[in-house]
């Protein structure tokens, strides 16, 4: 069975919550204990329907406050797929759990209050599922039945996204839905006999998964296992998950950065001794030759030497995340998976001049040692890091190699 | 890539991010099936090396005797070491009351033993096997989660975590509870239990046991409460779920393979920590313990 990973986006009460909660419910995901504890308190809260967003809003200030604060991970399938649902808040300075939520997903469900129409949060969302390459976007057009499933109104919402989003029409998909009412959920609608499209749910269902095709063969050093049990006394394996490509018993590789050569001399799973190793599998790499190499390092596979870059300078667009703005005297430590290193920030390229909390930008950045600089549009996987802030520790911003 | 595999990699690789980025972790181990679970996903991502991190076991006192012994049985087998707190001490040097009151349970007391023993060891991070499937402040959690120089789980300050990239950075004095088996569900622990042959205390497979009724639940019948004979019946029951003696409730079953249970929690119109009366104390009792340092 395959797995989807999706993020809903959108504005404060645009109904997110309550549109996973109807999915839940209406796929008999909800045991009966939780149902039966929603129904309760939508009652004692004095409402007469069922408030499906109790099924997701965790938190108890998210409950006092009738909103979503942080993502939730909403498990649930069907017979045809799994699906983990990021429930992201659409609070303005929450949006860096948007970002969190969406930076694993392969869709996007950006919803809209019919009422309110494209909104600037919209905007802001699309921006950042641009910014990931989220390969598949959901445009959600909630709370059709207050707008009597006006036909006219949801044609000027779907103007605008387009507009918006520069696409075509067949490169989106673009539904009415009323999650409280559970019109276009997991079945059609009577209330808009003018939408032929699918329901979210066999939209969902059958949406395809982009698979990775990556030219690059690297692997990031995890962790270096050297036994020294009198077994394996000479044992030292590179242990780590396969950024992408592949991997072959006798490939010639290239450690970076230190430029050694060495061939593969045996690939390990968990004790088995297997011949291939590919994108996304842990592996223990045994080389042929006894070569300085540690956590944070990179073993490519020769094929992709000319194309990996490494480089002490790079330009990339970040997206700010935390409430101290970005300081240009300061250093930060870059995070490119495992690998972690010194930085400053050298150029902000045109506007912002400087990065308060949710502002994306281009900026030039210094390293103190080379790390791989492929482009985060040709190589996902390694294309892409992390700012942190040395005085709080926290992750300031994400950025994406250009 | 089968979804168990995916996440089985996903486990492995978050496991030696904690080994390549702190100083002091351990693996919290209670010997309940996650613990298993993530015991064995630990010897798999060393292998074969020896898991470089101890095992941490906060003891209630209240624990089944069969779960304990089991705990003892795997810690030989897998070659770890282990280190208990005994909540018992943190009771007999006056840091915390035992409750009092019909069905007094020591869940809440352990968490000021963890985090003695956290700050005694001088551990930067513990590795547990808590699932986002479980419960709504569970869904809430990152992999990496935070816990300030007082344990506490700030829930509004959580960092940003993206694609799989995980910041470890810590101030001294802070810690990080890791949570590899995040994305798993019930379901998938068993169905790996089952794949990998994992073996389980005796109590998760239908036996026959004294319990009592307690709020639309079985209770065990222990030492610990004081239950009227007249009320205790005699039941084939499992354990789908292990915690102290005085707090898991049991369910009437007949599964005695991992078949059955597989097929039993299939069919279950519960879920599985409906059967934990901690839970059930206030609509927000997990968060609530998290605030406070509970892992």
């Amino acid at each position: 069975m395959e797995l989807l990973r999706i993020v809903t986006a959108g504005s404060v009460d645009d109904g997110k919550s309550t549109l996973i909660g109807r999915l839940l419910y209406e796929t008999k995901s909800l045991k009966d204990d939780q149902l039966e504890h929603i129904v309760e308190k939508s009652k004692s809260k004095g409402i007469d329907y069922i408030d499906f967003s109790l099924a997701t809003d965790g938190l108890l200030t998210e409950r006092e406050q009738g909103i979503t604060i942080d993502i939730s991970n909403i498990f649930f399938k069907t017979n045809q797929r799994r699906f983990i649902i990021a429930d992201a808040p659409g609070h303005v300075e929450y949006t860096r759990n948007m970002v969190t939520g969406a930076s694993n997903a392969d869709t996007a469900i950006i919803l809209i209050d019919a009422r309110k129409g494209v909104l600037e949060q919209t905007q802001r969302h699309y921006n950042i599922t641009q910014l990931l390459g989220i390969n598949h976007l959901i445009f959600v057009i909630n709370k059709m039945d207050l707008i009597d499933y006006n036909h006219e109104k949801f044609k000027g919402i779907k103007e605008d996204i387009l507009q918006l989003t520069q696409k075509n029409e067949n490169t989106l998909h673009l539904l009415p839905v009323s999650a409280l009412k559970g019109d276009n959920i997991t079945i059609q609608s009577k209330n808009t006999p003018w939408y032929n499209g699918p329901a979210l749910l066999e939209l969902i269902e059958n949406i395809d998964l982009v698979p990775s095709n990556q030219q690059e063969n690297i692997l990031q050093v995890q962790w270096v296992i050297r036994p020294q049990l009198k077994s394996h006394h000479d044992y030292r394996g590179f242990a780590g998950k396969v950024n992408s490509g592949c991997f072959r018993v006798g490939d010639e590789i290239t450690v970076f950065p230190s430029g050694l050569n060495s061939k593969i001399k045996q690939i390990d799973r968990y004790g088995k001794a297997v011949t291939l190793l590919y994108e996304g599998e842990n592996g223990t790499l045994i080389l042929e030759d006894d070569i300085d190499l540690s956590r944070g390092s990179s073993i490519i596979g020769t094929t992709a030497e000319e194309e990996t870059q490494p480089s002490k300078q790079i330009n990339a667009t970040i997206c700010w995340m935390q409430n101290q703005p970005l300081n240009t005297q300061s250093k930060y430590f870059l995070q490119q998976g495992t690998q972690q290193l010194q930085t400053k920030v050298t150029t902000i390229e045109g506007s912002p001049a400087s990065f308060k909390l949710n502002d994306i930008g281009n900026i030039s950045l210094r390293l103190s040692e080379p790390i791989l600089s492929t482009p985060f549009k040709q190589n996902k996987n390694i294309g892409r890091f992390i700012l942190i802030d040395p005085q709080t520790n926290n992750t300031a911003a994400v950025g994406f190699i250009r | 890539m089968n979804i168990l595999k995916q996440l089985e990699e996903e486990a492995i690789y978050i496991i030696r991010e904690v080994a390549g980025q702190f100083n002091q972790p351990a693996l919290l181990f209670s010997g309940g099936k996650d613990s298993i679970v993530l015991l064995h996903l630990c010897a798999k991502a060393f292998y074969p090396g020896k898991i470089p991190f101890p095992l941490l076991h906060i003891d209630t006192g209240h624990n089944f005797q069969e779960t304990l012994n089991h705990r003892d049985y795997l810690v030989e087998k897998y070659n770890a070491r282990l280190i208990i707190g005994l909540v018992q001490d943190s009771i007999d040097q006056g840091k915390v009351q035992e409750e009092t009151g019909k069905f007094s349970s020591r869940n809440g007391l352990q968490t000021t033993t963890l985090l003695d023993t956290i700050e005694e060891l001088k551990l930067d991070a513990c590795i547990g096997g808590a699932r986002r499937d479980e419960e709504k402040a569970r869904a809430k959690e990152r992999i990496f989660s935070v816990r300030d120089d007082f344990g506490q789980w700030n829930e509004k300050l959580q960092r940003p975590e993206l694609f799989d990239i995980l910041n470890g950075r810590i101030h001294t004095g802070e810690n990080v509870r890791a949570f590899p088996i995040s994305n798993w569900t019930e379901l998938d622990v068993w169905e790996y239990i089952k794949q990998e042959n994992l073996e389980l205390p005796n109590i998760y497979f239908a036996h026959k046991r004294e319990i009592y009724p307690r709020e639309g639940q079985w209770m065990p019948r222990c030492e610990f409460h004081n239950i009227p004979e007249d009320v205790i019946q005699e039941k084939t029951v499992r354990f789908r779920t292990v915690g102290d003696m005085s707090c898991t409730a049991a369910v009437v079953s007949n599964a005695s393979t991992v078949e059955e249970i597989i097929h039993e929690i299939k069919a279950s119109a519960f879920s599985e920590r409906g059967a934990r009366m901690d839970d059930k104390r206030s609509e927000g009792a997990m968060e609530e313990r998290k605030k406070v340092g509970y892992f």
